[in-house]
């Protein structure tokens, strides 16, 4: 019996130490984990799948939790480096042991996405009946607000089926922050925020769980980040920016509306890209950032995570466009490469 | 020689008293840490954090009193659904069942026990809400939408869907204790009964009013403690809204939901705190609804003590 | 007269059709999830699936392999803490258990067995993660070692108690000391039952999702230390599930074949054990 018992024990002990390694390397690579906004995750996802591939040394493993998740995370120091579509508020950033930089990624489009049988994309909404659906006021999908300026689609009576982030979520700040822009009810009785206190909804978590209820639900509607909308084929909404024009959220429509912004980039990148101007551009647009430590802990991390940021604008950013996220503008990246070169180890720069 | 084994037998004694003391210290740990890392809430809400029912991150004011009643009423819910069919099977398999099928079925229960809750939360998002939505909620709306009950538009992910979930996840428990409760009545009454003429259902009215009721009141309440802190598979279908509406097809929220969803994204520290108090609040609640099944339970079913 | 005989023989028949209706409706969803595993994971249920890494969305293939192996290491971990822990205390409780502080124990144990998983996550996020600054195996085995602990240590404790008091009295009479007779004698007879109650809680463990989400986080490639992110199918299954893409969903139902029929060879390799005792 003990004998029985001491050699389970000790391959008991084999098992577990063999699971604790890498079974493809003896000196397993080196791993840098990130967390934080879903919004870019399926680029994200991609960009650390073929940086991997041909950087055997280092894996970066990036769980999408929420924005507020990755402010959260880098706050409290349990990932090496965060993820969020909402710019950290000043407030947010006095928390911090330790200055962080904003490092813009891509730029993405908020569309707003519906179920409705046979209402396919390009239902036309106003910045005031979108304000409204959200607020609870139109509960129907043949309210005069809707119809009048969709004359040709056939809208039912049915209910409205409104579905919101479960999560803190830097969509969510970037879409309300429109809302906040266009209506002056919902900035009086909601407000902007990576979470907020929906009027009326389903919570789904993560542009993953919004987009999965709006598909399982007839007469949903919700707004994701329009790769997922895209992906998923879902029937988008055409919107009305402040020219006038109703603009469907699309490659081109969302470059357009950073071609503006980047002329008055300010120097830590934190900006809003909503309600832009320009005639075809869409309304609801908006940065996403990496989250990085000016000051890293761990030299050999610090210097994997500034050569892949210095890979993400350059290389990487070709990998935007086929995923329907508006590449960083080039004179942005030229300010970029610069603010990487802030990124340090003891005084030492990574770069 | 003597001394030496009494040394032997002390030191034994003794080490696994001091495994047990760790035990007992885990368990006063979690309490500290809940207790610790919740108090800015507490400080800051005081009662309030369980009665009113604002949860809005952007003002910093949170309470659970939504979370508490999303979690109470589809706790709730389920057992309503659970303990018939519970008691009912478990009725069929101690007294009607022929030999043979006895033990197929209680093997088959105690497999629906062992599933993960993650596999009843996929299979409640693709199969359990999208049956409930067109083939109850949907009819049922339109027929009896006037009733609070059923008000509002039909959305899928809901109470109801949460409740039918949890049902079917806390059956087997149900199942198994009444299992347990029945087979405490002496054989001997059941034969009284019988050979005054009674028919099955007589002797099993008869002996069930007479004998059980506590009992299976007791498997009730422990399967009431099984569903309230019941996390994914409710995370994936109550609809995640901290609303307090009569309705059982408007969505919900549960505490153990809230924290699944919330937890990691929780920026600010009152927001993660509120949340740890949210924990500390379903602790104790989970420990009130437990140990009163087991106080209920050890007097109704004597071997059943060491549970 | 046989009016009242033919009625009260028809309630009989009624509620009888009753409990067979009962007892059909509460194993009715066991077969329709099985049905429903096996039919919506089917397209995904290669070989790949259980040696390739996940792909990002939009890219065919991949698996789960890393969460297969996460999953079996997290466990291994918590049962490699958790048995010597329980298993003693159990002993203490059954062989010695009869002062206060036992009946103190007894009581934490019932606490711990009836907090819910979602709570002990928070205990491994405040314990570890935040002081550790990293998301990791062991805040996630510690997690789970919550979970696994008071049932094994109630099932240790009924198990000891069922040994009968002649074969401790029986080696006791032959000189054998005391320690030794707890240890190599009621223990060993006990064993079989104490095995079986950790392969059930081990069973329990493998599945559980909620303590994880905050302490092991998940992981898209293979795990390259304990103190690391790690991943294992239950989260991988839930990340799947919520997410919108079909392709995904097909990887969430197979990952949870794969999860149940691990579950389902414990619990029956459990009571199979039991079995051959009897």
């Amino acid at each position: 019996m003990k004998k029985r018992f001491g050699l389970g024990l000790a391959l008991f002990g084999i098992a577990v130490w063999f699971a604790g390694t890498n079974p493809a390397r003896a000196a397993g690579p080196l791993t840098v984990t990130g967390a934080g906004a879903t919004f870019p995750y399926p680029l994200y996802s991609k960009w650390f799948y073929e940086y991997s591939n041909s950087h055997p040394g280092v894996n970066f493993n990036y769980q999408s939790i929420g924005s507020g998740g990755g402010i959260r995370q880098i706050t409290a120091g349990t990932v090496d480096f965060g993820a969020s579509d909402a710019p950290m508020t000043d407030e947010e950033m006095a928390k911090l042991p330790g200055p962080i930089l904003h490092i813009p990624t891509a730029i993405g489009a908020v569309a707003v996405v519906y179920h409705l049988g046979g209402v396919g994309s390009g239902l036309r909404l106003t910045p005031d009946a979108l304000a409204e659906i959200f607020l609870g006021k139109i509960t129907k999908w043949n309210d005069p607000k809707i119809a009048s300026h969709n004359p040709g689609a056939k809208l039912a009576g049915s209910d409205i089926v409104l579905v919101h982030r479960s999560d803190g979520s830097g969509t969510t700040d970037i879409f309300t922050n429109y809302l906040n822009t266009v209506s002056a009810e919902w900035k009086e009785k909601v407000g902007r925020g990576k979470s907020v206190n929906w009027p009326v909804g389903l919570g789904g978590k993560g542009n993953e769980g919004v987009s999965g209820v709006v598909k399982q639900t007839p007469g949903a509607i919700g707004y994701v980040e329009l790769a997922y909308a895209t992906q998923n084929r879902m029937a988008m909404a055409a919107l009305r920016n402040r020219e006038g024009h109703f603009v469907l959220p699309s490659l081109e429509s969302t470059s357009e509306a950073a071609a503006g912004a980047a002329k008055t980039m300010p120097a830590d990148f934190r900006v809003s890209l909503v309600d832009a101007p320009g005639k075809d551009s869409y309304p609801v647009c908006g940065l996403t950032w990496l989250l990085v430590y000016r000051d890293q802990r761990d030299e050999a991390k610090g210097k994997a995570l500034v050569s892949f940021l210095a890979w993400a604008m350059h290389d990487g950013q070709k990998r935007n466009a086929p995923l329907l996220y508006a590449p960083i503008p080039k004179t942005v990246v030229e300010k970029v490469d610069i603010a990487l070169k802030q990124i340090r180890y003891k005084g030492k720069s990574l770069y | 020689m003597k001394v030496g084994a009494n040394i032997k037998d002390f030191l034994f004694e003794k080490t696994t008293a001091l495994f047990a003391l760790c035990v007992l210290g885990l368990t006063l740990l979690l309490f500290a840490l809940l207790i610790r890392e919740s108090l800015p809430a507490i400080r800051k809400f005081g009662v309030t954090f369980v009665t009113n029912s604002t949860w809005d991150p952007v003002l910093e004011e949170f309470a659970a009193l939504p979370f508490l009643y999303g979690t109470l009423v589809s706790s709730f819910l389920a057992i309503l659904i659970a303990v018939p069919l519970g008691v009912g099977s478990a009725i069929f398999i101690n007294e009607f069942a022929p030999g043979w099928l006895k033990t197929p079925i209680s093997f088959l229960a105690e497999l629906l026990a062992a599933i993960p809750s993650v596999i009843y939360g996929l299979w409640g998002i693709f199969v359990l809400v999208p049956i409930l939505r067109d083939n109850f909620m949907k009819p049922v709306s339109r027929a009896l939408g006037w009733i609070p009950l059923f008000q509002g538009p039909v959305y899928g992910p809901s109470m109801l869907a949460a409740g039918v979930l949890l049902a079917i996840m806390v059956v087997p428990f149900i199942l198994s204790v009444s299992r347990e409760v029945l087979a405490t009545v002496p054989q001997v009454q059941k034969e009284a009964v019988l050979s005054l003429g009674g028919t099955h259902w007589e002797m099993i009215r008869i002996v069930i009013g007479q004998h059980c009721i506590p009992g299976i009141f007791g498997a009730t309440i422990l399967g009431l403690g099984r569903a309230l802190g019941e996390t994914m598979a409710v995370t994936m279908v109550i609809g995640n809204r901290p609303d307090i509406v009569l309705s059982l097809f408007q969505p919900g929220y549960s505490m153990a939901a809230v924290i699944a969803n919330e937890f990691t994204e929780a920026t600010g520290d009152l927001y993660l705190s509120a949340l740890v108090e949210i924990g500390l609040v379903l602790f104790l609640l989970t420990i009130v609804v437990n140990l009163a099944a087991k106080w209920i339970l050890t007097r109704m079913v004597p071997g059943r003590a060491g549970r | 007269m046989t009016s009242i005989a033919f009625r009260r023989k028809a309630t009989d028949r009624i509620m009888k059709a009753l409990f067979l209706l009962s007892a059909f409706l509460v194993i009715l969803p066991l077969f329709l999830i099985f049905f429903d595993l096996l039919w919506k994971g089917a397209k995904e249920l290669k070989w790949s699936l259980l040696t390739d890494l996940p792909r990002p969305v939009g890219e065919p293939g991949g698996g789960i392999a890393n969460g297969i192996l996460g999953t079996l290491t997290v466990t291994g971990l918590a049962m490699a803490g958790g048995i010597p822990l329980a298993v003693l205390t159990g002993i203490y409780l059954a062989e010695y258990g009869k002062g206060a502080f036992a009946s103190v124990v007894r009581f934490a144990v019932d606490l711990l067995a009836g907090v819910p998983s979602i709570i002990l996550g928070i205990f491994g996020y405040v314990l570890w993660v935040l002081p550790m600054k990293r998301f990791s195996a062991w805040a996630g085995a510690s997690a789970l070692a919550m979970i696994f602990i008071p049932i094994v240590v109630r099932t240790t404790e009924e198990m000891l108690k069922t040994v009968p008091v002649s074969v401790r009295e029986g080696a006791l009479a032959l000189g054998i000391e005391r320690w030794k007779t707890t240890l190599f004698i009621t223990v060993r007879t006990a064993a079989a039952g104490i095995i079986t109650g950790i392969l059930l809680a081990m069973a329990r463990i493998l599945g559980e999702t909620a303590p994880l989400l905050f302490t092991a986080l998940g992981n898209q490639f293979w795990q390259t230390g304990l103190d690391q992110p790690i991943a294992t199918i239950p989260l991988q299954v839930f990340s799947y599930a919520i997410s919108p893409y079909d392709d995904w969903h097909g990887k969430a139902w197979a990952g949870a074949v794969v999860l149940i029929l691990m579950v389902l060879v414990l619990s029956t390799v459990a009571r199979l054990l039991t079995r051959t005792r009897k």
